[in-house]
């Protein structure tokens, strides 16, 4: 891990109008910075925007106030910088496996045999070389959700946007999934932001997490993550410390079991 | 379910809809003797074939036919075209939708076949108010199907596609027209029916050619065996025309899982 910083936000405040008129404020002042080959996650109550970031990172929404930045450059819209893989996988049903691991960088116009070559290359780390011809309805959720990592690793985006990757598997092929993109981050030193409501996957797969309040979000918390093997989440499950991270987050997030579920948060 | 069970399914729908077959046809040939009914309510079997065979040798059968389904073609296909490229337009602009909306609304409601007249005044005796007829029928089933497919593309999927820097027409060519695919098709088999339909009508209104002229001239004759030769002739037309648009369907959709394509 560099001091170089790959992305950052400058006290951002995103307000969508609303159909009365009135404006709704998702996020208030967020800066934060994250620096390269880090994985940063992000936890807060439901509608706090965390998801708003995302979209700013990635350049879909431009934010009222304050600035993103991807590798030093503002964020003006979509840039090849960022990928995004969100709990839908969004496959094309049409599209074959290796088909749709190329489709980002067919849509940037990677020459043909470049993007043979890297979809090649991600099935095989993900061990999905043999389904490359099959299509989307032939495959588990957990496959379709690999290979949505695929397509989202083939552009080779210095930073990863993952809204809730695999939230929508279940708890078994999770832990696969988790162990399995914590392998390749480290392995491509890739930058990732990473939204989770899983407060032991933000734990297990993080350097560094951060703790959004209710809506208008702001950060509240930030917690360094001191625990080895980044790279290998289901081994970290079982650090003593652990426990302590995810009662710590708890705690910033209200959840305590002598609390009312819909605790204040500061 | 599993290969081998839905293989035995099959074995056994299709022995039963031959058996059902047979009855049905045993029953139009002995059926109305036994209770009774002229032949000119409902002619027999046996009947309807021999007059096929006079039709063929006499009314030259296959001509009238070979211009029903050239006119079916045409329009089927004029009508496709057009409904698609509107679909895809109207699709594409909310503000084209929303300016247009009431007339196609009202263009819809309107029953098309009712328009045979005024084209015949139009282009007289000839093919081709027929055609129009089986354009404008055609035309609606699919460009609704198409619009409201372009509409109901998955948001993400085309934010994905921006993410990536798409431009707004890869857009079309990689998501939007290749996800309209299945309800386009949808719209297509409606067509195939309805475009008989519409020449059917154009052609029992005015001229002297087709098999609606058939039907009217056997109805004039009151020779029951001919309108039931020229009805029999209308459902072969049509239900080539259905048969070929699922051929070309399961071409298209091949990706598609194989029970949401069962053709019929």
């Amino acid at each position: 891990m560099s001091d170089v910083i790959r992305l950052e936000y400058r006290n951002v405040t995103m307000r969508f109008v609303e159909a009365a008129g009135q404006s709704l404020t998702a996020v208030s002042g967020v800066s934060f910075a994250v620096r390269d080959g880090e994985v940063v996650s992000l936890i807060g109550p439901s509608g706090c925007g965390k998801s708003t970031l995302l979209n700013i990172g990635s350049g879909l929404y431009a934010p009222s106030e304050g600035e993103a930045f991807v590798d030093g450059e503002r964020v003006e819209g979509p840039n090849a910088h960022v990928a995004f893989m969100l709990q839908k996988d969004l496959l094309l049903p049409w599209r074959t496996v290796a088909e749709n691991v190329m489709f980002g960088v067919e849509i940037q116009r990677i020459p043909l045999p470049e993007r043979r070559k890297r979809a090649q290359a991600l099935l095989e780390n993900l061990g999905l070389s043999d389904f490359s011809k099959h299509y989307p309805h032939q495959l588990s959720g957990g496959m379709r959700q690999r290979v949505a990592l695929a397509r989202t690793l083939a552009v080779d985006p210095s930073v990863l946007l993952l809204d809730e990757p695999f939230s929508a598997v279940d708890a078994q092929t999770r832990m696969v999934l988790q162990r399995e993109l914590a392998q390749t981050l480290k392995r491509e030193g890739k930058t990732a932001l990473l939204i989770t409501h899983d407060l032991l996957e933000a734990v297990t797969l993080s350097d560094r997490v951060l703790v959004m309040s209710r809506r208008p979000g702001r950060i509240i918390d930030e917690l360094r993550i001191d625990l080895p093997a980044r790279d290998n989440p289901i081994a970290r499950r079982h650090h003593a410390r652990v426990n302590e991270y995810v009662s710590r987050l708890m705690d910033r997030l209200g959840i305590g079991p002598t609390e009312p579920a819909a605790g204040a948060v500061a | 379910m599993t290969g081998a069970s839905n293989t035995a399914m099959i074995r056994r729908g299709t022995a039963m809809s031959l058996a059902l077959l047979v009855i049905f046809l045993a029953a139009w040939e002995w059926g109305p003797r036994c209770l009774g009914i002229p032949s000119f309510i409902i002619p027999p079997l046996s009947m309807v074939y021999t007059e096929f065979l006079r039709m063929l040798a006499v009314n030259a059968l296959m001509f009238h036919t070979g211009i029903t389904t050239a006119e079916v073609i045409a329009g089927f296909i004029l009508g496709s075209l057009l409904g698609a490229f509107f679909g895809y337009m109207l699709g594409m602009s909310p503000t084209a939708e929303f300016a247009l909306s009431p007339y196609i609304l009202a263009l819809q409601i309107a029953p098309k076949v009712a328009f045979a007249p005024l084209f015949i005044l139009w282009m007289g005796f000839t093919v081709y108010p027929k055609i129009l007829v089986a354009i404008l029928i055609v035309f609606f089933p699919v460009m609704v199907n198409v619009l409201t497919a372009v509409r109901t593309v998955d948001p993400d999927l085309i934010n994905l596609a921006r993410a990536f820097k798409a431009t707004r027409a890869q857009i079309f060519w990689k998501i939007e027209f290749p996800a309209s695919m299945p309800p386009l098709f949808a719209g297509l088999r409606i067509g195939s029916t309805l475009a008989v339909v519409g020449v059917v009508v154009g052609e029992l209104v005015g001229g002297n050619m087709g098999l609606g002229y058939l039907l009217a001239f056997g109805e004039g004759q009151a020779n029951t065996p001919m309108v039931f030769v020229t009805i029999l002739m209308l459902t072969v037309v049509g239900g080539i025309a259905y048969l070929a648009v699922i051929l070309i369907e399961q071409r298209v959709l091949h990706y598609m899982p194989k029970r949401a394509l069962s053709g019929f």
